[in-house]
């Protein structure tokens, strides 16, 4: 016992250090677990309240860039509002409601909300967006974000009351189900961490004629996204020899280095989708197990 | 001013230094990002105790973890450069720290080349601690390698300019001080 204790207190600089790197090691490895702990949550609104300070500062430099963008945004949407058009006919009257249920049978499906980036880098490996809005003003987890002139930008993966992180595109554990445009295919965007202007694309079988500039829009498979939202354009074509399928270099088509202003977009069935495939999972496996 | 106060502002404004300015310059090459924050374990007082000296470096590291959410990346870090940092004093300027003349390691108190030598290794210590554990699930060696190497050489150009652009001014320690 007496050696032990020798021995503790000779080592006893090897073994903080030991134990620290162990911590360390440990908060890396276990972080998806981990952000979801309260600790980080507070950490995350004192982080928020540094970065707001820091974004008051930063609005001052980049309005102009983003007004010009917001400008082109709203004349693109300005063009699409029903009053532009007449119908020949007019025994149908159609109406776009932004109550959940509506008499005409449609009811809908995605509430869009905008927020403000407090934080963004594009040269870790993992990056992150910081949003000013949280839980309190309805933000919650898996939620999908657009840019402000309506380019992918990530999935929110964390919530604190009034601040929210968002996983952007720029992260090697990125997975993101997009399609091709004029081929309606569909392969797995990723990121492989090194330049922050390209995303990789598999899964695009060679059967496909694409050329440079052909459009990949969001995937129908996604509970987080909205299909048919851009997502980049093509920018250099590989083939693989290896294998049937493509590997395709995308160029993203919100520009990460000066986000702003995002939409978070919230799909409302998404618990009910999620219930449903969890209680298919289940019911199937149970039934696998009863008929052994 | 107290040695504990000076600490606390200085590793504030290395963080912020390192968080709203360092992290925010657009990627000059996707291997180059410039680090300086570490630079504030270098500073540290030579009569520092060396496990006092470890959870100190666990805090920096943790502190620009939660800026930039990666928990436990800059903290590992940090951690070895501070449980180095005494070795390489000791290597460098075989004193005991009491016969320090001055009372931080700077180009002043060590004498220009043996600091850089001092700064050099422990950077290259954290860069490659650092990029090893960024790039544990992915790449291959050529690029960790160049990524070490380009981003050591940024963060050395940036901590003599650091010195250069903020002499410390230090007392000049005398035995009735």
């Amino acid at each position: 016992m007496r050696n032990i204790f020798l021995f503790i207190r000779r080592f006893f600089t090897v073994i903080v250090f030991l134990i620290l790197q162990a911590v360390s090691i440990w908060f890396l490895f276990n972080y998806n677990k981990f952000h979801r702990a309260k600790g980080l949550s507070a950490a995350n609104e004192v982080t928020g309240w540094f970065n707001s300070k820091y974004n008051n500062v930063e609005d001052f430099f980049k309005m102009k860039e983003e007004n010009r963008r917001i400008l082109r945004m709203n004349d693109s949407l300005i063009n699409l509002l029903s009053s532009n058009f007449v119908k020949n006919d007019t025994g149908r009257v159609v109406v776009r409601d932004s109550v959940a249920y509506d008499t005409t049978g449609q009811y809908r499906h995605y509430v869009w909300r905008e927020a403000q980036v407090l934080y963004n880098t594009v040269n870790a490996e993992k990056n992150y967006v910081q949003l000013n809005r949280g839980s309190n003003q309805g933000i919650k987890d898996n939620m999908g974000v657009f840019s402000s002139d309506g380019g992918l930008v990530g999935q929110v993966v964390n919530v604190s009351s009034n601040y929210s992180q968002v996983m952007s595109l720029l992260h090697v554990q990125n997975k993101v189900n997009v399609l091709v445009k004029k081929t309606k295919s569909s392969g797995t965007l990723s990121w492989d961490g090194k330049d922050p202007r390209f995303l990789t694309l598999n899964n695009i079988p060679k059967s496909d004629s694409l050329v440079k500039g052909d459009t990949i829009l969001t995937g129908n498979y996604s509970l987080s996204f909205p299909p048919g939202h851009m997502v980049g354009t093509v920018e250099e074509i590989i083939k693989d020899n290896s294998t049937n399928f493509y590997v395709l270099k995308i160029r993203t088509a919100a520009n990460f280095s000066n986000l702003q202003q995002v939409m978070v977009v919230e799909n409302l069935q998404y618990a009910d989708q999620e219930q449903l495939f969890q209680d298919t999972k289940k019911k199937v496996d149970d039934a696998k197990k009863t008929s052994r | 001013m107290s040695d504990l106060l000076r600490n606390i502002i200085r590793l504030l404004l290395f963080i912020l230094v390192q968080v709203y300015v360092l992290n925010k310059i657009p990627p000059l090459h996707q291997y180059v990002i410039p680090y300086l924050y570490y630079l504030f374990l270098l500073w540290l007082p030579f009569n520092i105790s060396r496990i006092s000296l470890l959870f100190v470096g666990f805090i920096t590291g943790m502190t620009l973890d939660y800026f930039t959410n990666t928990p436990g990346l800059h903290a590992a870090a940090c951690v070895l450069v501070a449980y180095v940092r005494p070795f390489i004093i000791n290597i460098l300027s075989p004193k005991d720290s009491t016969e320090f003349n001055y009372r931080e390691p700077s180009p002043r108190s060590m004498g220009w080349t043996p600091y850089l030598v001092y700064v050099l290794i422990l950077t290259v210590f954290h860069h490659f601690y650092l990029v090893l554990l960024e790039w544990w699930s992915f790449g291959n060696f050529l690029h960790f390698l160049i990524k070490v190497l380009s981003t050591t050489a940024i963060s050395l150009l940036l901590v003599i300019i650091t010195e250069l652009l903020f002499a410390r001014k230090m007392n000049y320690r005398t035995n009735t001080a």
